[in-house]
C-alpha cells in the first residue's frame, strides 16, 4: 500500500508539473488558437534566465517574479516579430514556423548557457514532511502542486470572469468580428503569448530543481504536457490541467507495475494522444473548434 | 517573385506544359540527369559516394514527404520514425537473413507500408496540427522504442546492428562504395519516375483537390479517404526505402542513429527543399540537411539546429516555394517561362 | 588481411627500433602532423564535446612550446552531435578529404562502433577513445582501435568481488542507464557475482527521461540492501537525493563517471552521500587533497590557459587531458618516422608510462594482445564529505 502511495505522491508531483505547462498551451490556444510546440523551449530558457539571476545573487522568489516579466515581454516580442507574419497561414506553414522556433530556441540556450546540467534551488524549503510512518512528500512536491492549483485557479478565473480573458478568448475567434467590437486584436495575441511564456516559466523553476537544469530539460514535460492538455481538453484550463494530473499519475503507475513501462512511457503518452484525438478530439472538458468551409 | 504573405507555400500547383516541344526538352533533361547521376560512380571517390549516397537516401524520403506535405497538406513530424523502421528492416535481413543488401529496400519498403497502414488508419483522421502533434509523440517515443529490451533479440538493442555488405561481383569491377552508390542510385532514379507519375496524374489531381478544399472534392467524386491514405502509404513506403538505403551506405544501424531530429531534418528538408517540387525540392532539401551542418561548424560549432530553425522560418517568411522556387525564379528571370 | 596487419604491427615494433628515415603516411609531413577527434558539440549529449576543446587546447600549448620534433600539430574537431551515421561521415571526411594521420580520443561507444570496422579496413589508428566499452580492447580482430579508459567491464568487475568477500548475502538492487553504457556495466557485474540471485531489482531508466522517482521506489520496495547506482551524472545525483529522501539507507556503490563531489554529490545533498563506494583511477582537480599535487596543479593551469570550456567537475575533463599527454608522448616517440603503423606500434607498447592524472600506483600499459591502456583502479569511500581511497589499487582484465 505503501508502494502505491509513494508512486501516487510521485505522479501527482509530475503530473502538477505537466498541468502548469498543460495551463500556458491552453492559454495560447485560447488566445492564438495555435498549439506552440515550442513551449516546453520556452519555459526551459526562462528557467535559465532565473538560474542568471540565482548565479548573481538574487533570491529565489525575486528571481522568479523577475523572470515571469522577463519571459512576459520577451514572448511578447516573439510573438509580433515571428508568430504574427504568420497569423492567417496555413497549417502546415504555422507547424513549420513552430518547428523553426523549437529548434532556435534550443540551440540558443544551449549556445548561452552550454549543455551541462546545472543545478537549480527550489522555491520551497528543502525538507520534506511525513505523512505516515513510511511515507513523506518533499516540501517542494507540496509546493509545487499548491502552485499548480493557484495558477489554475487565476487561469480559469481570469478567462472565465474578466473582460480581459473575454476579449483574448473573442479575438482567439474571430479577428474581425472582435475588431468590430473593439477589441485590440494585436494586443491580445501578444498578451495570450506573454502569459503563457510566464506560466511556462512557473513550470520550468518547478521542475529544474528535480530533474536538474539542461537545455534539454523541456522535451519530456512537453510531450507528456500536450498529451494532458488534448485529454482534458486544450480549450478549458480546468481540463487540461487535470489532464496534466492524470498523465503523471498513469506515466507513475505505468512505470511501476508495467512490464517494460518505463521504457514505453513516451509511447504510452503518444497513444493516449491518439486515442484522445480519435475518440472525443475535445478532450475530456473541452469545447470543439468547428472551423468554416 | 511571390512572398511568402500572399501566396502561401502549398497553395502552389505544378502543372506540367503540355506543349509537346516542352516535354520533349524535359524528357531530355531528365535522362541527361539520371545519365549523370549513374555515371558519377564511375566519376567520385570514396568519401563524395558516401555523402552522395546519403543525400539521395534522404532524397527518397523527402520525395515521399513531399507527396505527403505539399500535395496531401498533411503535416507529419514523425516520419525518422519510418526512416527507423526501414533502416532496422534492411539491417536485420542482412543480419538475421544473410539478405545481399540490394534487395533489403524492397523488403524494407513493404514492411514500413504494413506499419505505416496500421498507424496510418489511426492517424490519418486527424487534421493539421493534430496531426502534427500526433506525429510528434511518435518521433520522441521512437529511440526509446529502439533501445528496448523486448525487440532487442532483432535490433541489437542499445548496441545497435551492424550490416555486412559484400561489394557487387568482381567482374563489375566496382569497389564497395561504388556498389553501394549504384543501388542507392537506381532507387532514386525509381522513385523520381514514380513520384512524377504520380503527381502529375490523377492521383495528383486527388492530392491537391482534398488538399484545398475536402468537401469539395469529395462533392466531385473524389474518394478524400482513400486519396488521403495514398500519400500517406507513399510517404512511408519512401521514407522506410530511404531509411534501408541509408543503413547500408553507414553499414551500422543504432537507436541513436534516429533520434527525435531526425523527423525534424525529414520536415526540414521538404520545407526548405519547397514543399510542391516533386524532385528539385527533395534533392536540394536533403543537400541542405546533409551539407549545411558541415558548413555551419566552420562558424559555429553545433550550431546546425539553430541554422535549420532560421532557415525554415525565413523559408516561409520569405519564400515558401523553397530552394526549388527560387531555382523556378532564376529561370523565370533567365528563360522567361513560366514552370516548374 | 589481418594476419598481415599484425604482421605488420610487429614488424613495425621491431623496425621502429631501427633508425629510419622520414617515413610518412598521408597527414604527416615535415612541418606538420594532422589528427582528428570526434565528438558531440550539438544535441544532448554535447556537454561530452569539451573533450575536442580539450585535445584541441593541449596540442596549442605542445605548439606554443615549439610541437613535437619541430612539426606543428593541427588538431581538427568535428561534430557528430552523437548520431552514429554523422561519426561515420566525419570519420571519412577527416580519413579521406582532409587526410588525416589518425583519430583521437573520439567519444560514445555507438558512435565509434560506427567507424571502427572502416577505420580497421582502411588501417587508420583509432587512438585513445574516450569510451570504457569493454569491446575495443580487441587487437586481434581491431588492430587499429585503442580505447584509454578503463573499461566499465573491469570496474562493475571490481564491485561485484568487493560484495562478494565482503557482504555475501546481498541483496541488490540495480539503477541502470538504458544504453550501451548502462548495459556493459550491469552485465559484468552480475556475471562476476557469486550468487546470481543476489540481484533482486533490476530497473533501467532512459535518457530522455525526466526523473527517476519512480525506479527508485521500486528499487526500495524490492527489499535489496544494496544499491548499484548505474547512471550518468545528471541521474546519478537524482538517484542519491531520492535515496535519501525516501529514506532508503543502505549500502550504495556508484559507478566511478559519476562521482565527480561538484558536480554530482554536491546537488545531492552530502548528507545523502556519505557512505557511498566508488572506484577512482584520476586524481580530482577538485578534490582538496590533491591542492598540491603537480598533476593537478599542471591542469589548473591549462585549464585557465588553453581550456576554458573545461570544468573541474568533468571527470572527461581530467581524463582527455590525460589521453592527450600519453597521444604528446606517442607521437614524440615517433619521430620522424610518421607512419600510422609506427604510431599504433608504439601506442601498443607502453610500459609503465606515466601519464598524469592518474592515480599513484596506476599507469599506462599496452601490449600487442593488450590494448587496455589503464587496468587499476582504486576503491573510495565517500566520508565525511570527502572522498577517501582505502584498499590497495586493484588490478583487473
Amino acid at each position: 500500500m505503501t508502494f502505491f502511495l509513494e508512486q501516487l505522491i510521485i505522479g501527482l508531483s509530475s503530473g502538477g508539473i505537466y498541468a502548469i505547462m498543460a495551463l500556458a498551451l491552453v492559454v495560447i490556444y485560447k488566445s492564438t488558437g495555435h498549439v506552440n510546440l515550442a513551449q516546453g523551449e520556452l519555459a526551459v530558457f526562462s528557467t535559465f534566465i532565473a538560474w542568471t539571476l540565482v548565479q548573481m545573487g538574487v533570491p529565489i522568489w525575486p528571481a522568479i517574479l523577475l523572470t515571469m516579466i522577463v519571459s512576459f515581454i520577451g514572448a511578447v516580442i516573439l510573438e509580433r516579430v515571428v508568430i504574427r507574419p504568420f497569423d492567417e497561414a496555413d497549417d502546415l506553414v504555422i507547424v513549420a514556423v513552430f518547428v523553426g522556433l523549437f529548434l532556435g530556441i534550443h540551440s540558443l540556450a544551449g549556445a548561452i548557457w552550454n549543455y551541462e546540467v546545472k543545478p537549480f534551488p527550489s522555491a520551497f524549503s528543502d525538507g520534506s514532511v511525513q505523512i505516515v510512518s513510511d511515507l513523506s512528500i518533499r516540501a517542494h512536491t507540496l509546493g509545487s502542486l499548491l502552485t499548480t492549483c493557484v495558477v489554475l485557479a487565476a487561469t480559469w478565473f481570469f478567462f472565465r470572469y474578466t473582460r480581459l480573458g473575454l476579449a483574448l478568448r473573442a479575438s482567439a475567434d474571430n479577428h474581425e468580428s472582435s475588431r468590430l467590437v473593439g477589441i485590440n486584436v494585436s494586443f491580445m495575441l501578444a498578451l495570450g503569448w506573454g502569459l503563457a511564456a510566464a506560466i511556462g516559466a512557473i513550470a520550468g523553476v518547478m521542475i529544474a530543481p528535480v530533474t536538474f537544469l539542461d537545455p534539454s530539460m523541456g522535451l519530456a514535460p512537453l510531450i507528456f504536457a500536450l498529451a494532458g492538455a488534448l485529454l482534458g481538453g486544450i480549450t478549458s484550463p480546468f481540463g487540461a490541467a487535470l489532464g496534466g494530473l492524470i498523465v503523471g499519475v498513469l506515466e507513475a503507475m505505468i512505470s511501476a507495475y508495467v512490464p517494460y513501462g518505463i521504457e514505453f512511457r513516451e509511447l504510452i503518452a503518444l497513444l493516449l494522444i491518439l486515442s484522445v484525438l480519435l475518440v472525443k478530439p475535445a478532450g475530456l472538458f473541452g469545447e470543439l473548434v468547428t472551423r468554416r468551409v | 517573385m511571390t512572398t511568402g504573405l500572399n501566396e502561401p507555400a502549398n497553395r502552389v500547383h505544378e502543372m506540367p506544359d503540355f506543349r509537346p516541344s516542352a516535354r520533349f526538352w524535359a524528357r531530355l533533361g531528365y535522362g541527361a540527369a539520371a545519365i549523370l547521376f549513374l555515371a558519377a560512380t564511375g566519376t567520385l571517390q570514396g568519401y563524395e559516394l558516401f555523402l552522395a549516397s546519403s543525400i539521395l537516401s534522404y532524397a527518397i524520403a523527402a520525395m515521399g514527404l513531399n507527396v505527403l506535405m505539399g500535395y496531401n497538406g498533411q503535416i507529419s513530424l514523425g516520419h525518422g520514425a519510418f526512416f527507423a523502421i526501414g533502416a532496422y528492416s534492411a539491417a536485420i535481413c542482412i543480419d538475421q537473413f544473410g539478405m545481399s543488401f540490394a534487395f533489403t529496400p524492397i523488403v524494407a519498403g513493404i514492411v514500413g507500408m504494413a506499419a505505416g497502414w496500421i498507424i496510418g488508419k489511426p492517424a490519418l483522421r486527424l487534421e493539421g496540427v493534430y496531426l502534427a502533434l500526433a506525429t510528434f509523440g511518435l518521433a520522441i517515443a521512437t529511440p526509446t522504442i529502439l533501445r528496448s529490451d523486448l525487440f532487442a533479440q532483432w535490433t541489437g538493442g542499445v548496441q545497435g546492428l551492424f550490416l555486412l555488405i559484400n561489394p557487387a561481383p568482381k567482374w563489375t569491377g566496382l569497389d564497395l562504395d561504388q556498389s553501394i552508390y549504384l543501388t542507392v542510385v537506381v532507387y532514386f532514379l525509381a522513385f523520381a519516375y514514380v513520384t512524377l507519375r504520380l503527381v502529375r496524374g490523377l492521383n495528383g489531381y486527388a492530392w491537391l483537390a482534398t488538399r484545398d478544399n475536402p468537401i469539395a472534392a469529395r462533392a466531385m467524386g473524389f474518394d478524400v479517404t482513400k486519396a488521403k491514405t495514398r500519400a500517406f502509404v507513399y510517404s512511408v513506403l519512401a521514407c522506410s526505402v530511404g531509411g534501408a538505403l541509408q543503413a547500408v551506405a553507414v553499414q551500422f544501424v543504432a537507436p541513436d542513429s534516429f533520434p527525435f531530429f531526425l523527423s525534424i531534418s525529414l520536415f526540414t528538408a521538404v520545407v526548405v527543399g519547397g514543399l510542391c517540387s516533386p524532385l528539385l525540392g527533395p534533392i536540394l532539401g536533403s543537400a541542405f540537411i546533409v551539407l549545411v551542418p558541415n558548413v555551419t561548424e566552420e562558424v559555429w560549432q553545433g550550431g546546425s539546429w539553430a541554422v535549420y530553425g532560421a532557415v525554415v522560418i525565413l523559408v516561409m517568411a520569405i519564400q515558401p516555394k523553397g530552394l526549388a522556387g527560387m531555382f523556378a525564379w532564376l529561370k523565370f528571370k533567365v528563360a522567361g517561362q513560366s514552370g516548374s | 588481411m589481418l594476419k598481415t596487419t599484425i604482421a605488420t604491427v610487429l614488424g613495425g615494433l621491431l623496425a621502429s627500433g631501427a633508425a629510419m628515415a622520414d617515413n610518412y603516411d598521408e597527414g604527416a609531413t615535415d612541418d606538420e602532423i594532422k589528427f582528428g577527434v570526434i565528438v558531440p558539440l550539438s544535441g544532448p549529449a554535447s556537454a561530452y564535446g569539451s573533450v575536442g576543446h580539450c585535445f584541441e587546447g593541449y596540442f596549442n600549448a605542445v605548439n606554443d612550446k615549439g610541437g613535437i620534433n619541430g612539426r606543428t600539430i593541427n588538431v581538427l574537431v568535428q561534430d557528430d552531435g552523437y548520431n552514429p551515421a554523422k561519426t561515420l561521415e566525419q570519420a571519412r571526411r577527416l580519413v579521406e578529404r582532409e587526410g588525416v594521420l589518425f583519430l583521437a580520443g573520439d567519444l560514445g561507444t555507438p558512435t565509434n562502433s560506427a567507424i571502427h570496422r572502416y577505420m580497421n579496413q582502411r588501417e587508420v589508428p583509432q587512438l585513445f577513445i574516450t569510451t570504457g566499452a569493454s569491446k575495443w580492447d580487441d587487437p586481434e580482430n581491431y588492430p587499429w582501435t585503442m580505447p584509454y579508459l578503463p573499461s566499465y567491464a573491469a570496474e562493475a568487475r571490481i564491485y561485484a568481488k568487493h560484495i562478494n568477500e565482503a557482504i555475501p548475502d546481498a541483496k541488490i538492487g540495480i539503477l541502470y542507464q538504458n544504453d550501451d553504457f548502462g548495459r556493459d556495466y550491469k552485465d559484468a557485474f552480475i556475471d562476476q557475482l557469486e550468487d546470481k540471485g543476489m540481484v533482486v531489482s533490476e530497473v533501467s531508466y532512459d535518457v530522455t527521461g525526466a526523473t527517476i522517482d519512480s525506479q527508485m521506489s521500486t528499487l526500495k520496495d524490492s527489499g535489496a540492501t544494496v544499491f548499484f547506482n548505474i547512471a550518468s551524472p545528471k541521474f546519478a545525483a537524482q538517484a542519491i537525493r531520492r535515496a535519501g529522501e525516501i529514506g532508503w539507507d543502505v549500502t550504495q556503490f556508484l559507478v566511478s563517471v559519476s562521482n565527480a563531489k561538484s558536480a554530482v554529490l554536491d546537488p545531492a545533498g552530502l548528507e545523502n552521500a556519505e557512505g557511498i563506494i566508488s572506484t577512482q583511477y584520476l586524481k580530482a582537480p577538485s578534490d582538496p587533497a590533491y591542492a598540491n599535487d603537480p598533476d593537478v596543479k599542471a591542469w589548473h593551469e591549462f585549464k585557465a590557459n588553453y581550456f576554458e570550456k573545461g570544468s573541474e567537475g568533468n571527470w572527461w575533463d581530467w581524463a582527455c587531458y590525460s589521453s592527450a599527454f600519453t597521444l604528446e608522448h606517442v607521437l614524440n616517440e615517433a619521430g620522424d618516422n610518421l607512419t600510422r603503423e609506427n604510431i599504433m606500434a608504439i601506442a601498443s607498447n607502453l610500459d609503465g608510462f606515466e601519464a598524469p592524472m592518474l592515480l599513484p600506483g596506476i599507469s599506462v600499459n599496452t601490449s600487442a594482445d593488450d590494448f587496455s591502456p589503464i587496468e587499476a583502479m582504486s576503491l573510495m569511500k565517500f566520508e565525511d564529505g570527502n572522498w577517501t581511497l582505502f584498499g590497495d589499487v586493484i588490478a583487473v582484465d
